[in-house]
């Protein structure tokens, strides 16, 4: 797998991200800078986490301007894999890729600690969990209260392209156990093609038992699954 | 000329700031302060006189593209005085 990781001013989980891929998965992986425009030749491309622009404006909202967009764009619509994770999520959002938008997080704080999300499918980016599963894994953001209007949300959930929800350790979805606010207990989706994904929570930050969690690192390897499975198909 | 461009959530999504707002107002007393939206003002200062379409329909683009976004926001323009 060719993996690429988007450095956008202010971004500051790239090199995290990039050492997942690089060093635990053993992926190929280099950093495309926000002002390239040409993203051909990859696998999978990740947007990280940070503050890209300072969250000037709103979150996102600067660097989905970015040159390299226009390559992330192209690259999805030929059905390329894009992950953003958490300021990634936003960026994709504010850049129409995927569905919705970030609000404040309902208790007004930034939110900087483990929770548990459901994995609700088993699609490419999930293959190597189970629907069902519970991943512990950490947040860390002040906008995740993921909204769409009612008509949106009906047709994400008609569609199944909600990939995580926020729940409690044992799986149920209450409202107690959604950190943010998010409607229906967002934490993840997908676009309709389901080859570009969105989530708040960093599956980079619980790739290694070091770390106190690896449930995220098999999200990395249903990448490399998948995209093993296309280079097979072709 | 100066162009100002006021962006708001729209009505239907909860704005969790200007209810803190709202109730920070009433704990102080201000008990007819009913309801706080808070929301973002934009100076342009724009080269031309803001009169022809083309010109006008450049910033209808800015403040409908860049600085709201459409999904919770709109916006409101107001265009400087004629004369």
């Amino acid at each position: 797998m060719k993996a690429a990781v988007v450095v956008f001013p202010g971004s500051n989980c790239d090199h995290d991200t990039y050492h997942v891929l690089k060093h635990v998965l053993g992926a190929e992986t280099r950093f495309l800078w926000h002002g390239d425009r040409d993203c051909r030749g990859f696998d999978l491309i990740v947007l990280p986490g940070g503050f890209s622009y300072g969250d000037y404006l709103r979150t996102g909202a600067i660097a989905r301007f970015s040159p390299v967009m226009e390559g992330v764009r192209a690259f999805a619509a030929q059905g390329g894999f894009v992950l953003g994770i958490c300021n990634g999520f936003q960026i994709l959002q504010e850049a129409g890729l995927l569905p919705g938008a970030m609000l404040r997080n309902r208790g007004l704080k930034f939110i900087c600690r483990h929770v548990h999300i459901r994995v609700e499918r088993a699609v490419p980016f999930s293959r190597a969990y189970a629907a069902g599963d519970v991943l512990r894994i950490p947040i860390a953001h002040n906008e995740g209260n993921f909204y769409a209007p009612p008509e949106d949300i009906d047709r994400l959930e008609r569609n199944g392209q909600v990939l995580f929800r926020y729940c409690s350790p044992a799986g149920e979805l209450t409202d107690q156990w959604n950190p943010n606010g998010s409607l229906h207990n967002i934490a993840g989706v997908m676009n309709e093609g389901q080859n570009v994904m969105g989530m708040m929570p960093h599956p980079e930050r619980a790739s290694e038992s070091s770390l106190g969690s690896e449930d995220g690192k098999r999200l990395f390897l249903s990448l490399l699954e998948a995209v093993k499975d296309r280079a097979g198909a072709r | 000329m100066m162009v100002r461009i006021f962006v708001t959530l729209k009505p239907s999504v909860l704005d969790p700031q200007g209810m803190t707002l709202q109730k920070a107002l009433s704990t102080m007393g201000y008990k007819q302060a009913q309801e706080v939206r808070q929301g973002k003002y934009f100076e342009i200062r724009w080269e031309g006189g803001l009169r022809s379409p083309d010109e006008r329909a450049e910033v209808e683009t800015i403040a409908a593209r860049v600085l709201s976004n459409p999904v919770i926001e709109s916006y409101r323009i107001e265009w400087p005085a004629e004369g």
